[in-house]
């Protein structure tokens, strides 16, 4: 290893990105002077508001859409059959579910298998699937699932979520492969895709309810509406990630194309499928708030029942349920994807193994039979008394940080409201929207060609269509605030994670419960701290989006070569500088990804805020969701979020791509 | 069983496994299992929307069904809408709280007649604007609209530019306030907070800290007894004077807080019906509960088992025997 080498590559690779760069980086400066000018010299002018309470004709054609669909279900034969037969059996596995794990039968008080069961059973299939110490750990988190005094509510939500994921998984995977083995097919899917994962679930809530009635099947349709995507476009990554040539190699060995997915493709997919699982379930159950909304039973049914009386502290509790079931299922999922990974299971002969799984077997079956047979372990004794702690606690805690912080939480929000939203809100509502939509046009194709300069022009041109166009500003606005916020908490606390491992390790569960506990739990105390303003809703989306951005910005920097590290070390380069010059801009494709994500995050809150004074969009999805009359125009906010999610995840995108671009070319 | 089988796949092993499991659980027939007593009444299914004075209404109607009639009762959790689509897929046979909704009323019970009414609960709606006590005290005049401009930079914050701000709360209320404030030709300007939490909450930190704020709210309403926002006197409410919802200079009528239920339910025969038909109550009477449920934290059992004890009679005509 001869260091003067390393220094010449490492230098390379972190100078001539800003050189690549340099010629978009002009184009975008220019662009951005020539908006302001214009912005400003046309202010106020062509900015297209509406009333809150009108209508355009779109809308309204929207409106009776829905009304129409409303009285043909009865008489339509597709409405009928088709979506009885799904509703039916649907609810059958539903109902299947909760008769073994949460609820009383007709003949029984307790369910079919009690919490003794449960949690034996559940400790079984995870040491099968990963190790023992996490299956000790997942046996810990139900325990205190129990502790907590809502077991019965926590099954009512596991079962729900591995019914939603069993389909999503039965639908993401077949479909995946397809899409990953045929790239027009995953064209075809892909805006399907965006759709329903950016749509507010607030917009189609009450049409699945119309169709699927009220209760678990709508539940775990409109919960599937948002699981399978990441189930289908990680699996088909992980089928086209597996190398041409080894499929080449099994064809030419005389393996049919079938034989060759089969013995070749999937195999080698499996770990990033294990992933996609994993996704997968962690979408499912960030729906589980929104779905109680339609009855779905459950901690999300605690939560908003204790929402009615602003009780933080019971919604606390309920949302920490959801978080340790995330956290169970999440870790234990990851620790089976690195499993097959390893390999490790070849290790074991296949006679220890059928051995391990017969013992394995016979403990859950005992734990089962215990659990029928003694009351305590049938049903989870106790009343919770570590969850009446835990709410007092926080209620308590809650109150007492608003007493002593509320005049530098009000400062806060009004530093960050005139000095940031205001003027950006200023600048975007008020500039007319041709030249808006020039400047979107324009940064689309100086970073993605013609292409994205087409996908630019027509997002802009609906948007304008949906007749929202203002109110897709004021949401902008805050999206690209929170944007902002979110980012730079990505690079402090992920460059700080990434280079400290022992931060990282008790930073990594707080950042997983901003991600899984429902907004709803934290947005009564924000509401406290900083009032019905859209600083409230830009803090819960940060809440939401920060925790992504931190991990991909982490992972980057943990990805910087050890080369490059060594070489500026030897360079005698200060921590300062290690930072600042080698590995933030190293990591700068993780950087670029981890705003995508950012945006995308902020943008899936979008209705949240609307629920706690951000206006625009998000309010008049919720508006639409519970007005009659307004049901057109909440349909239409909700295609103008799709829009502006899909423009601006493609120009981020394009940056993102850019700027891997700059550095893999520099790195050769 | 499962020895015999060569399972290859470790996952499809534990799947058996699982399955087996719960096969064998579900056939052994109940050790710690018992039959539960046979209801006369049958099911009943209520819809429960989210605010605090329903829960209060559900809460006393399920205990005394369940209690005195042996009734199944099933509780729905969903929005209001929800709940009158409910009324056609029979999934739903009771609203206990309606607050008008003249067109979801017309669309279910005159054009497709699968729900009627039920008539009042008793408790009598009042929504309009309200200003936070401490406000009310020191400046008695603001409780007339006329005086409010001479207030209205007080209101402002960073939501509402130059004007004042006026808080709206949850959008399933049909809202006049834009209009009035036109009408009225008041310097204000109306922040959507988009959810009941986000307006009470504005308004007790409001009261807590002594500062201003002026927003619509509605009685009765539990949040009430905890601060005492102060009603401020628009110009009166005359039939028809709200007809032209761009035109209203107007008060908000006051409502008839009614229930709503399913025909089919209705004729079924069901004793509950005549419960609920019969069910009425004061306004006091469901603050009382409500208070019980969002600031005492009883279960709505509790919370009903207090109330229904102290009221015997009243229950009893309910029923009607």
């Amino acid at each position: 290893m001869s260091t003067p080498v390393l220094e010449k590559v490492s230098l390379k690779s972190v100078q001539s990105p800003k050189r690549k760069l340099s010629l978009t980086g002009r184009r975008s400066a220019s662009l951005s002077v020539l908006f302001l000018i214009f912005a400003i010299g046309f202010r106020g002018r062509a900015t297209l508001p509406l009333d809150r309470s009108s209508l355009t004709g779109f809308q309204e054609s929207l409106n009776s859409l829905s009304a129409w669909i409303d009285n043909n279900r009865d008489s339509n034969p597709f409405f009928t059959t088709f979506v009885n037969v799904v509703r039916n059996s649907i609810e059958w596995l539903v109902n299947f579910l909760q008769h073994g794990i949460s609820q009383s039968g007709d003949t029984r008080l307790i369910p079919q298998i009690g919490w003794l069961g449960v949690v034996v059973i559940i400790g079984c299939v995870v040491f099968a699937i990963s190790n023992l110490r996490m299956a000790l750990f997942a046996v810990s988190g139900f325990v205190v699932l129990g502790l907590l005094g809502f077991w019965q509510e926590s099954m009512d939500t596991l079962v729900l979520t591995m019914a939603a994921v069993l389909l999503s998984l039965i639908i993401g995977i077949p479909l995946g492969v397809l899409a990953g083995l045929f790239p027009k097919f995953e064209n075809f899917l892909t805006p399907a895709l965006d759709f329903a994962q950016v749509m507010p679930t607030f917009v189609y809530l009450t049409p699945v309810t119309l169709f699927f009635l009220i209760g678990p099947a709508s539940a775990t349709i409109v919960t599937l509406i948002y699981a399978v995507p990441p189930a289908l476009r990680i699996t088909a990554v992980a089928i086209k990630e597996v190398p041409w040539s080894s499929v080449e190699a099994a064809v030419s060995m005389g393996s049919t194309r079938w034989q060759a997915l089969r013995k070749v493709q999937l195999p080698q997919a499996k770990r990033t499928i294990v992933v996609g699982v994993n996704q997968t379930i962690m979408a499912a159950l960030s729906m589980v708030t929104i779905a109680a909304l339609i009855d779905a039973p459950g901690l999300g049914q605690v939560v908003v029942r204790a929402l009615e009386s602003l009780d933080v502290g019971r919604s606390f509790q309920a949302g920490l349920g959801i978080v340790i079931l995330a956290v169970v299922l999440d870790r234990s999922t990851t620790a089976a994807a690195s499993k097959v990974n390893s390999g490790n299971v070849q290790k074991v002969t296949r006679r220890s193994r059928k051995t391990i799984f017969t013992a394995l077997g016979v403990i859950a079956l005992l734990g089962t039979l215990t659990s029928r047979i003694f009351s305590w372990a049938g049903a989870f004794p106790g009343n919770g008394f570590l969850g009446a702690r835990i709410s007092t606690g926080v209620n308590n805690y809650v109150n007492w940080f608003q007493m002593h912080f509320v005049s530098i939480t009000n400062d806060i929000t009004d530093v960050v409201s005139y000095g940031l939203i205001n003027p950006m809100q200023t600048l975007l509502t008020q500039s007319p929207w041709f030249i808006m939509g020039l400047a979107f046009v324009g940064l689309g194709w100086i970073f993605g060609g013609k292409r994205l300069a087409a996908i630019s022009t027509f997002c802009v041109l609906a948007i304008v269509g949906t007749g929202l166009w203002s109110d897709t500003m004021v949401t902008l606005a805050s999206t690209l605030v929170a944007a902002i916020i979110t980012v730079a908490l990505g690079i402090l606390v992920g460059t700080w994670i990434g280079r400290n491992r022992k931060a990282d390790r008790w930073i990594r569960p707080i950042l997983d419960a901003g991600q899984v506990l429902p907004a709803f739990v934290y947005l009564v105390p924000f509401l406290g701290l900083f009032g019905a303003t859209r600083f409230t809703a830009i803090m819960a989306a940060v809440v939401y989006a920060a925790p992504a951005s931190i991990k991909l910005m982490a992972d980057g920097i943990r990805g910087v070569p050890a080369t490059i590290i060594e070489a500026a070390t030897a360079a005698g380069s200060s921590p300062w500088q290690m930072i600042i010059k080698v590995q933030i801009p190293s990591a700068r494709r993780a950087l670029a990804l981890a705003t995508n994500q950012g945006i995308i995050y902020v943008l899936a809150m979008i209705v949240v805020g609307g629920l706690v004074g951000a206006g625009g969009l998000g309010y008049l999805v919720v508006a639409g969701f519970s007005q009659e009359n307004l049901k057109g125009k909440g349909l239409a906010a909700g295609l103008a979020i799709v829009l502006l999610g899909i423009m601006l995840d493609r120009i981020t995108q394009a940056i993102a791509h850019k700027s891997s671009k700059g550095l893999s070319s520099a790195a050769h | 069983m499962f020895t015999g089988h060569r399972a290859r796949k470790r996952t499809a092993y534990v799947l058996l496994v699982g399955a087996a499991t719960f096969a064998l659980s579900t056939g052994g027939s109940a050790q710690a299992g018992y039959t539960r007593a046979a209801a006369k009444c049958g099911t009943v299914n209520l819809a429960d929307n989210a605010w605090v004075g329903y829960e209060a209404n559900l809460a006393v109607v399920a205990y005394v069904l369940k209690n005195n009639l042996g009734c199944k009762v099933v509780v729905k959790n969903i929005s209001e809408e929800i709940s009158w689509q409910g009324f056609q897929s029979g999934q739903v046979d009771v609203i206990l709280e309606n607050w008008g909704h003249d067109d979801l009323a017309k669309k279910y019970i005159t054009t497709q007649k699968v729900a009627v009414d039920l008539g009042p609960t008793g408790n009598k709606g009042i929504i309009g604007w309200y200003v936070v006590p401490w406000m009310a005290k020191k400046y008695p005049d603001i409780l007339n609209y006329k005086n409010l401009n001479k207030y209205a930079s007080m209101f402002k914050n960073s939501e509402s530019g130059s004007m004042g701000a006026f808080l709206d709360g949850d959008p399933s209320y049909v809202t006049n306030d834009e209009a009035l404030i036109k009408n009225l030709k008041l310097n204000f300007k109306v922040i959507y907070t988009g959810s009941e939490a986000a307006l009470i909450t504005s308004f007790r930190t409001a009261e807590a800290q002594k500062k201003p704020m002026i927003g619509y709210f509605y009685e009765p309403q539990w949040f009430l007894a905890q601060v005492p926002l102060k009603h401020v006197t628009l110009p009166a409410y005359t039939t028809g004077c709200d007809a032209d919802a761009k035109k209203v200079a107007c008060d908000y009528p006051p409502y008839i807080l009614n229930k709503v239920a399913r025909a089919k339910f209705m004729t079924s025969g069901s004793p509950a019906a005549t419960v609920i038909k019969n069910f009425t109550w004061t306004n006091d009477d469901q603050n009382s509960v409500a208070k019980s449920l969002a600031v005492d934290k009883l279960s709505d059992d509790a919370a009903a088992k207090i109330w229904v004890t102290a009221h015997a009679a009243q229950v009893k005509a309910w029923i009607g025997k």
